[in-house]
């Protein structure tokens, strides 16, 4: 299959790590992946701060870069929600990988091994806006080595919003606390989830606070 | 009004009141996701009451039409308010036509709304609150912070030493919650025997029939809205449902939502006066108050969907770490954050669409699928911007619309960064409490160019 990377704009510019693996499993997978070197952000920070010609705007510019591949795959749940609702006319060749591997290619074991203590952090986007279900745990249960341990309250957002997090910041930090508490309590060392945005936020904390527990993408730990 | 970013850092920093609100909304909400993973056609449920409230503000104009008449047919006499103080003075003729120096008063966030209490203290007539919680709220002066629990915020020792100040009649009371409860009992039964009049809001009217529905937990409502012999509801125009037969889907989906009980202790209905039962004066006031201007968006109406279980508000991570007061309004949490500023205008309440994190837990759990997480964007659209930050957004709208522009403001970003554990400028505020990510040393597009070439 021929696969559309979407590797977002924070992924691109913040966190490569994170697309980067993405495209090391989807490669180990056997597929085809390009990265189309027009792409840039998908209207979603624009859609959200109240921009909304803009973020239109970029919708409409993703849809004529990403329209031409059996599927668009990225490693923000977050981005491929926005891209949904924004761009409908893709909408259903866009996949968040997690979702993508799961759902779309029926894979749950993609030959890992990572020999740590991990809990997994089911970001807002993607469980009750992408809903990719149970899919990051089927594939992090798949992984060699690897201690799952149960989020308490993972459910829970954990406080980044986007600009939410810089417009309400003190509201925002009270949101992160409790959930670097709920991170502490599982005796992780790495927390995961399909969100780098996500973990941006949960992992400023958690170093700030010298908390020795690190954010890895979920893709990451699939490509180790 | 005070932003809502300013008034929450003030409530953020009052541990008791995040202790208190984290201790019953996490209570609340587990009662809740209990009851109504007991009905095997929950979403079914939802989904008839959003059909049932979406058709009533296609035809809202009918509906309330067919309400005044039957309302008018079954004796009881139908008030129009624009406005609130509209309102207000109808209620306050009609207290004076009875000479009430006193009014009893069911729970209500309508009438809390319109400021009813001040405008009928300002014309001579103290209008007491029944509820027990909403009893304490105006024994201290203090205004509610949840819709269903206005008392969320305080918890019984407070409410010990408030009684012994206030209606406790010089004796020593415990916080034995019962004993407090005793107390306001003795005090409220008195009230409600003197009353003349008494006001209510109500949950429903019933276009077909003409009948009100006021739902509650306490009994207080039931002695407001028979004992009296003149009864006055003030009812916005969007509580409609078309039939008596729709009461069976909100009857359902209201108390498993609200309190988490499947069916609440007290649920009156009345249908204008039956002679020799109950008030025999009845005046039911139709408020808009903003409402028909909300109407008219297509997108934030559904906000008028609303039927106060307050359900979003015991999930939203916002509200149960703020409180209500942060929200400036009767209308706490997303329910608030989408109704107040359609209801005052935009403008007035313009930092309210961004009390969100957009997790999207109130739509999940919204008994009638109002879709808070969209209206909230809508609204955001609708906000005046700050020049600066307009600016900053539509440079990056061309930055983002050109790759490579992009891949130069890329290239210039990380040039110009320096490390730093705190940063000014619009990330000043990130840096508080978190570390910043540094820029990759290589983007992603790099390492594609080095590894694969262009």
């Amino acid at each position: 299959m021929r696969i559309g990377l979407f590797v977002t704009c924070l992924g691109d510019t913040l966190f490569p790590e994170a697309p980067r693996a993405a495209v090391t499993v989807l490669e180990r997978l056997g597929h085809e992946v390009v990265f189309p070197r027009d792409q840039t952000c998908c209207g979603q920070l624009h859609q959200n701060s109240g921009y909304l010609e803009e973020a239109r705007a970029l919708a409409r510019r993703f849809a004529g870069i990403f329209g031409d591949f059996d599927a668009v795959v990225s490693p923000s749940s977050s981005c491929v929600g926005a891209v949904r609702e924004l761009s409908p006319e893709i909408a259903p060749r866009v996949f968040e990988l997690s979702e993508f591997l799961v759902g779309q290619l029926g894979v749950e074991d993609i030959g890992a091994y990572f020999p740590h203590r991990v809990t997994y952090h089911p970001t807002c986007h993607s469980l009750r806006v992408v809903r990719v279900g149970a899919a990051p745990l089927q594939l992090l249960r798949a992984v060699r080595g690897l201690e799952l341990v149960e989020l308490p309250e993972a459910a829970e957002c954990c406080g980044f919003g986007g600009t939410f997090a810089v417009k309400n910041a003190d509201t925002s930090t009270a949101m992160l606390a409790d959930k670097c508490l709920s991170v502490l309590a599982t005796g992780a060392e790495v927390v995961t989830a399909v969100d780098g945005s996500c973990l941006m936020q949960i992992g400023g904390g958690l170093s700030r606070q010298g908390a020795g527990v690190r954010t890895m993408h979920l893709a990451e730990i699939l490509a180790s | 009004m005070t932003s809502f970013p300013e008034a929450a850092r003030i409530a953020l920093g009052d541990s008791q009141l995040r202790h208190n609100l984290r201790n019953a909304t996490t209570t609340i909400r587990n009662k809740r996701a209990r009851v109504v993973a007991e009905v095997p056609d929950w979403e079914e449920l939802r989904e008839a009451g959003r059909t049932i409230k979406a058709e009533v503000m296609r035809r809202l104009d009918e509906c309330l039409l067919q309400f005044e008449e039957s309302v008018q047919a079954a004796g009881g006499q139908v008030h129009w308010a624009r406005d609130a103080a509209e309102a207000n003075a109808i209620v306050l003729d009609v207290a004076r036509a009875h000479d009430a120096s006193e009014v009893v008063k069911v729970k209500s966030l309508t009438t809390d709304e319109i400021g009813l209490n001040e405008a009928l203290a300002a014309g001579g007539v103290h209008a007491i609150e029944t509820d027990f919680a909403e009893l304490i709220l105006q024994l201290d002066g203090d205004w509610p912070s949840h819709i269903l629990v206005p008392a969320i915020h305080r918890n019984r020792s407070e409410i010990r030493d408030l009684f012994m100040r206030t209606i406790g009649d010089g004796r020593e009371l415990s916080d034995d919650p019962r004993e407090l409860a005793d107390t306001a009992r003795l005090y409220l039964r008195e009230k409600f025997l003197d009353a003349k009049v008494g006001v209510s809001g109500a949950n429903f009217g019933v276009a077909e029939t003409g009948t009100v529905v006021v739902v509650e937990s306490e009994g207080n409502g039931r002695m407001c809205t028979t004992l009296p012999p003149v009864l006055v509801t003030v009812l916005g125009i969007e509580k409609l449902v078309p039939t008596f037969a729709d009461l069976e889907v909100f009857l359902q989906l209201l108390p498993r939502s609200s309190t988490g009980e499947r069916m609440n202790p007290y649920t009156s209905l009345w249908t204008g006066v039956t002679v020799g039962d109950g008030p025999q004066e009845f005046h039911v006031v139709l408020l808009d108050n903003g409402r028909t201007r909300v109407l008219s968006d297509e997108v934030g109406r559904q906000a008028l969907h609303c039927i106060r279980c307050s359900a979003c508000l015991n999930v939203c991570p916002v509200y149960t770490r703020t409180g209500g007061h942060a929200y400036g309004s009767v209308y706490p949490g997303p329910i608030g954050a989408i109704l107040t500023p359609q209801l005052r205008g935009v403008a007035k309440a313009k930092s309210l669409p961004y009390a969100s994190s957009l997790c999207g837990a109130c739509y999940e759990v919204c008994p009638v699928k109002i879709d808070i997480p969209s209206v909230l964007l809508h609204l955001r659209a609708q906000t005046e911007k700050d020049v600066a930050e307009r600016i900053a957004m539509r440079s990056l709208a061309r930055i983002f619309g050109n790759a490579r522009l992009y891949e130069w403001a890329q290239r210039l970003a990380r040039a110009g960064e320096r490390p730093a554990r705190r940063v000014p400028g619009p990330l000043a505020t990130w840096t508080q409490t978190r570390e910043l990510k540094p820029f990759a040393k290589e983007t992603f597009r790099e390492w594609w160019s080095r590894e694969r070439g262009a």
